[in-house]
Formats: C-alpha cells, structure tokens, sequence
C-alpha cells in the first residue's frame, strides 16, 4: 500500500515543486538582468554555481545545510542565553527548544518536514535551471517591442509587465518543457534525501522475503520492481510531451514566430 | 601528520592504492580535498569512456534514426526513448539488479556487477541515446544546398557523407554536445549512490564527499571542495570542446563561428 502512495508523493512533488522552482526562476532571471550591479551578480553567480556543480551534490549538500541553517537561525532567536558553542567537535548542538521539527511532535511533522527540504532543494536547483531558461527568453523578445513600449511612455516596470512577461514564455517554452521533463527524470533523487519514495519502496518490497516475516514469500523481485518504475517514467514522460506539444502549440498563436506563422497558415 | 604523507595516503585510494582505512575522526582540510580529488578519478574515468564510446554509437543511431528503413528507424528510435526518457537514477538500480541476476544464472562475465564495468555500460548507452538526439536534430539541419552542391560534385553514398555531411553535422552539433558532455560528468556522480557498491571504500568524488559530511555533520566544508573540482572540470570540458570547435570552423570567417555557449534548450 505504501508503496502506491509513494507515487502520489512524487507526483505532489512534481506538483508543489513546479511552480516554486518557476518563482525561483523568474526571481533569479531578473536579478540577473537587473540594472543593480550587486543584484546581478547574485543573480549570474547562482545561475552559474548551480549549473555548474553536479545536482545530487547539491541536494545532498542543501538537505542538510538547510535544516542546519532554519535550526540555527531559530536558536538564535530562541535562546540567546545559550552558552556552548554550536558545533561542538563533529556535532551540531542547538538548545531543544530550537530543534526542527521539535522532538515532541508527531510523526506526521516529520515526515512533512522531510517533505519541505526536499521541496525547497528542488526549487533552488531547478529555480537555477529555470532562471537560465527565463534570461535567455527574455533576451529573445524584440528589442524593437521594449522600443515601442518607451516610446508610449510606459516605465521600465510598466514594460516589464505588460509587454516583457507576456512575450517571453513562447520564447522559454522549448526550455522550460525540457526542464520539465528533467524535473520528472530526477524525482528519484528523492529517496538520496531520506524520503521513503517509489525507489525506496521498490527496494524494500522487491527484496527477498521468507515465510517467516510475510505471508508471501518470494524471491528476489527488486529487477521486476524496477523495471515497472523504468515503464512508469516512461509513461509518464511521454505523457508530458503530448501535454507541452499542446501547450506550445496554444502559446504560439498569434506570435511572429516560424511557428505562429504555422498556426495562421493553417488556418 | 603533514598534508604531503596524506597525499601519499590517500591520493589514490580510490583505486585501492595507499592507507587501508580512510579517516575515521578529526578531519584535515588537506585530508578531504586529497581524498575528494582521489574520488575524481571515478568521475573522470566514467565520464571520458562513456563519452568516447559513446560518440560512435550516438552517430550511429542518429543514422539510423534519420534512414529511409523502418527496421533500422523503429530500433533506434526506441532505443532513444527508452534511455531518454526514463530516470539513470532507475537505470542504474534496473541494471544493477539485471547484471546480478545474469551473475546468478551464471550468463556472462561476473565482473559487469562491479561499477567499473556495469555502471560504465548504463553511462555510455546512456549518453548514447541523448547524444544520437542532438545528432540527428543536426543531421537534419544540414543545408540543403550542401548536399546538392555534394551531388553536383557527383559525390554520392559513402563519399557525400564522409566529406559533406558528417563535418556539417558535427558543426551544428558541437555546442549542444559539449553541454551533453557537461551533464554526463554531473551524472557520473550517480554511481555509487545506486545499487552499485563502493567495494572496500573506494567511490567517487561524492562517495567521499558524502562521507565527510556524515561523519563530521557538517556540509559546508565537504561540498564546496567538490563543487570547485567540479567546476575545474566543467571549465576544462569547455576548454577542449572548444578547440575541437575551432577546428571544425576553421574554414568559416572568425566572426561566422558558431560560439560556444551554455545553450537552455538541450539541457538533458
């Protein structure tokens, strides 16, 4: 049982994990196109550092530096009179009242504490992706478009709203769509940071079972289990791609693009 | 201990060559960028023969994808499907499982259980398959006129795609291989973290990452070295696809060259 709603973990993954990474994204973009010199340059290095380094590397790293960084910074507000160090030798002590999640609570909280790492790890590394994909879009928008814009009088956030961010998401389509499909592709990560996932589950139900801990006993299945997650991903991808080449197909009406041209040919 | 005995220590052992045990407690920094650095080997090695192989077997299927034939067109349009579209993550557990499988049943050598060998083989059909995609996205974008002007030279069969063609091809396809070439080296982190064992400690650079970071609870040291490694690696992958670039365009004026940049499309 567990192991079907472990599909539905990854799927609300997939589902929370979007959008954020999407707000990431466009956070990151537009700082890195700001004309604020120090803001560019976060925006730029985050971009590079992210893309640059290996992706679990950066999941295993933020998992832990993340619930390191919330405790810490909860201990400090909530015991200031603490007096030890916090890291004491190889260990990370903070006063009991800061522990994330608190030690008294329910399961649940744990479980959905997990949950929320691994949300928020997800949207830095796929907010970096994203945000390269968003720069790149808004560069190809007509420069002739941000022109005009002025020339009616509108502000630079005027222009930014009304005619920048509309125009750009046929130009971010073809990236964005890829890195969904990447998105998909890496939600197996998930059991790397200690969720109990479908790749957890496969291993676990998949292994050799005697009589004497379950009614049914089997060898080892974990090559069958496996192969039904290969199936499932691939379903599931080709399912995405029906979706996006829809999608592209509704965003590029109207848009003086080879395949906006396309759509009034046809028409 | 000074940093040069732990260089003699360590520097190879990922291969099996130096101290028996890694650190077990009070962690230098010269312990962990050596023993890191050590762990590129893995990286680097997996990384290079999968790519290496690979760009045959890529050229080869973006052939076939592009052939006249259903028989040759349906193999390998499969054959991309299946790698592309499925995690390596699972593609690494599935292939591990199957290796030991074949190993109980006593079909084929033994040793494709062991990373060396059955994770190189996931890696390169792996790359294979992304590779063959941007391969044939060039092999479809070859001018018109080139081969026209090929057939107008009465070059034809092997000879047109030899001298016209393939260079054309591995023109357009250059930048978008040199991002699939990027991405692999990151992939190559996956090994140890999926099914396949690090026998007696020997791992990869994450491997001995993620032992620090368990062992002294604290990433911000760890992680970091391994993201400087990496990047040196990136930068290094750039600067030689990059000369391979030139010396594809060096027919073409300088300002003609297509330019070697990070393009968002062909991320895999």
């Amino acid at each position: 049982m567990a192991f079907y709603a472990s599909f539905g973990t990854v799927l609300l993954l997939l589902a929370v994990t979007a959008p954020i990474a999407l707000g990431f994204g466009l956070l990151g973009a537009t700082a890195a196109r700001s004309a604020f010199v120090p803001l560019r340059w976060i925006g730029k290095a985050y971009i590079a550092v992210v893309r640059g380094v290996p992706d679990i590397a950066i999941f295993l790293f933020c998992v832990i530096a993340l619930d390191q960084a919330f405790e810490w910074i909860r201990h400090q507000i909530l015991c200031p009179n603490w007096g030890q160090p916090i890291r004491q030798g190889n260990d990370f002590v903070v006063c009991a009242a800061a522990k994330l999640p608190l030690s008294s609570a329910p399961q649940w909280v744990h479980e959905g504490y997990g949950f929320a790492t691994a949300v928020l790890t997800f949207a830095i590394v796929f907010g970096a992706f994203s945000a390269n994909v968003l720069f790149g879009a808004m560069r190809a928008v007509p420069v002739a478009q941000l022109e005009t814009a002025t020339a009616y009088g509108m502000s630079a956030r005027q222009s930014f709203w009304r005619i920048l961010m509309p125009q750009m998401w046929v130009y971010a389509l073809p990236g964005l769509s890829n890195l969904w499909m990447v998105l998909i592709k890496s939600t197996p990560l998930l059991f790397l940071l200690g969720i109990e996932d479908i790749v957890y589950w496969a291993r676990e139900l998949g292994g050799t079972k005697t009589s004497r801990f379950t009614d049914y006993p089997h060898g080892d299945w974990r090559l069958w289990y496996f192969a039904g997650l290969l199936v499932f991903y691939l379903a599931f991808t080709k399912l995405s791609e029906i979706v996006l080449a829809r999608l592209t197909r509704k965003l590029s009406h109207g848009q003086a693009t080879t395949g906006g041209d396309a759509l009034r040919n046809a028409a | 201990m000074s940093c040069w005995d732990t260089i003699q220590d360590y520097a190879f052992r990922s291969l099996g060559y130096g101290a028996d045990r890694l650190p077990r407690s009070d962690f230098t920094l010269c312990e962990q960028i050596t023993l890191i650095g050590s762990g590129m080997i893995w990286n680097i090695y997996f990384g290079l023969m999968a790519l290496v192989c690979g760009f045959f077997l890529a050229l080869l299927l973006a052939l076939g994808k592009a052939s006249r034939h259903w028989w040759l067109r349906s193999p390998a349009n499969t054959f991309v499907l299946i790698f592309r579209g499925s995690p390596l993550f699972i593609q690494f557990f599935f292939a591990y499982y199957l290796f030991l499988k074949f190993k109980q049943v006593g079909f084929g050598p033994d040793w494709l259980t062991n990373a060396w060998a059955g994770a190189l083989i996931v890696l390169f059909l792996n790359t294979a398959a992304y590779s063959a995609e941007i391969f044939y996205g060039a092999l479809m974008a070859v001018p018109r006129g080139e081969t026209e002007a090929a057939d107008a030279y009465g070059l034809s069969g092997w000879k047109r795609f030899r001298r016209v063609v393939l260079p054309t091809t591995l023109r357009l396809a250059w930048p978008g291989y040199t991002n699939e070439a990027i991405f692999l080296f990151h992939a190559t982190t996956l090994v140890f973290f999926s099914g396949f064992p690090a026998l007696q400690q020997r791992g990869d650079a994450l491997y001995y990452a993620s032992y620090f970071a368990d062992k002294t609870f604290n990433p911000f040291v760890p992680y970091p070295i391994l993201a400087v490694y990496f990047i040196l690696t990136t930068l290094a992958i750039i600067g030689v696809f990059g000369l391979v670039n030139d010396r594809l365009n060096r027919h073409l004026p300088q300002d003609k060259r297509a330019k070697m940049r990070i393009r968002p499309q062909i991320i895999r």
